[in-house]
């Protein structure tokens, strides 16, 4: 396996994630801007425009290129393991001055930012074994403004479904318009605390528009997408029909004791890219 | 209404928007966040502001050839500034601040007293908005502030759009959306109350 092949894909990657929207979110924002009118209608036109603007100049759509995320699966028997992590961060700071990315790690003591996007336990790796001999790389860098409006409820269990629901809509409306909506509420209900909020951060690596594969849930999440945007917050909290684009939900069994639901959110700047590297070291980059 | 306003901005003009007006400025603003407003407020402006526009941003820039060239410029969560804003405002001069998510009551308070207004530009705009930077004309405090916190002055060209979110007259369209907001929440949970 070429090294310095897989750390130019990923370098492409970011790049790509960064300065152009997926087609599902690009799809979504234009149906809301057929639906707005007033502020509203004027915040989503120069969200397109943006967006026009980055993929043409390939420079970043947002100056908040996030902090850099890689969620791996990888197959316990891909060949090209040992040498990943030293690549995706080789990766991370050539992408930093090549597009560039603004530098964005800062010790949360000393304040010192080392200017490559690269410090303690950053880039974020994830790391998930599954069975094969390939290696797929998602790709989900995200900006401070809405990693702020993330949130943990430990919920007492006898709240129910309906307990759950109360919590998510009064905690995404609350935000207004802090996260730049319309954007992606990602929830993970179960689990403990870490791993709910795990989940809402994976479940935004699914398309705008997708749904859970299990009915309930899916009903869920469409039932919370409709709530979220009957209060009326709008793009950018400017007031209108567009609160998010889209509700994402996974679960996992909890403790009978417990009832977890941690919301990630993501801006309507959804920035993602996916990197598929083959046993034989075939990379592509979608 | 949308219009093109060129700094120097007169408090008469500043008076004159009012919640819901669509501005383009173009002229010369300059970006300040929360450790700018602060060495401002303690060591007075570096340059001369008097009807200049204020943008909350902390923009990526890069240095071709010496010459420093903005890449990506949206604006940042302006809440943040609304601990000093309003003596931000009583001591200089701005009339338009640009910035997103809107501020609070006291700012709200000194836009009236002095004749400014806050202008909404989209999140995550940084690609628009480069577009509309023509040069970077200085910063100051870099090497103290850094990238994001220096304060960069920006020539600008038909920058925007801004939308008057908050005026020289009392009005926010933050409050308006807010109490609508309210409103619908109570359907909300009604709805939640009534559901399976």
């Amino acid at each position: 396996m070429n090294s310095d092949e897989v750390i130019e894909h990923l370098v492409s990657a970011i790049r790509q994630a960064e300065t152009v929207l997926c087609q599902d979110v690009v799809n979504a924002l234009e149906q809301a801007k057929e639906e707005e009118s007033g502020a509203a209608r004027v915040q989503l036109e120069a969200m397109l425009k943006n967006v026009d603007a980055a993929r043409d100049g390939s420079i970043p759509m947002c100056q908040d290129t996030g902090i850099q995320t890689f969620i791996v699966h990888v197959g316990a028997k891909f060949p090209g393991l040992s040498s990943l992590r030293s690549q995706i961060i080789d990766a991370v700071r050539r992408a930093t001055s090549e597009i560039p990315l603004r530098p964005n790690t800062v010790h949360p003591f000393t304040g010192e930012n080392p200017g490559d996007n690269v410090g303690e336990h950053i880039p974020y790796i994830s790391w998930d074994i599954v069975d094969g001999d390939t290696c797929v790389i998602d790709l989900l860098p995200k900006g401070g403004g809405s990693e702020n409006c993330g949130a943990l409820g430990m919920l007492p269990p006898g709240v129910g479904i309906k307990g759950v629901k109360r919590f998510v809509v009064d905690y995404v409306v609350g935000c207004a318009g802090k996260p730049c909506p319309p954007g992606i509420v990602g929830v993970g209900i179960g689990g403990g605390a870490d791993l709910s909020l795990k989940l809402a951060k994976l479940s935004l690596l699914r398309p705008v528009g997708s749904r859970h594969p299990e009915g309930n849930v899916a009903a869920l999440e469409e039932e919370l997408r409709d709530l979220i945007n009957t209060s009326g917050i709008g793009p950018m909290g400017m007031g209108g029909k567009t609160t998010c684009l889209d509700v994402h939900i996974e679960y996992a069994h909890r403790h009978p004791a417990s009832l977890p639901v941690g919301i990630v959110y993501q801006c309507w700047s959804d920035r993602r890219a996916r990197v598929t590297i083959d046993a034989h070291g075939k990379i592509e980059v979608t | 209404m949308e219009r093109i306003l060129t700094t120097p901005i007169s408090e008469l003009q500043a008076r004159g928007l009012h919640v819901g007006d669509v501005i383009y400025i173009t002229g010369t603003i300059f970006t300040a966040r929360d450790e700018a407003h602060l060495m401002m407020l303690e060591h007075g402006e570096p340059l001369p502001i008097d009807g200049l526009a204020v943008y909350h941003c902390g923009p990526v820039v890069q240095k071709k050839d010496d010459k420093w060239r903005i890449v990506s410029a949206g604006p940042t969560t302006s809440a943040r500034m609304e601990i000093f804003e309003d003596r931000f405002l009583e001591k200089f001069p701005v009339r338009v601040i640009i910035g997103k998510g809107g501020m609070g009551e006291n700012t709200l308070a000194a836009l009236h007293k002095v004749g400014a207004v806050y202008t909404h530009y989209t999140g995550g705009a940084g690609a628009l908005a480069a577009r509309a930077i023509s040069e970077v004309s200085d910063v100051y405090w870099l090497d103290k502030l850094g990238m994001p916190e220096a304060v960069w002055v920006l020539s600008v060209e038909e920058f925007g759009p801004l939308t008057v979110t908050m005026d020289a007259h009392g009005e926010s369209l933050y409050d308006t959306v807010g109490k609508t907001v309210s409103e619908n929440m109570k359907t909300i949970h009604d709805r939640i109350e009534r559901s399976t």
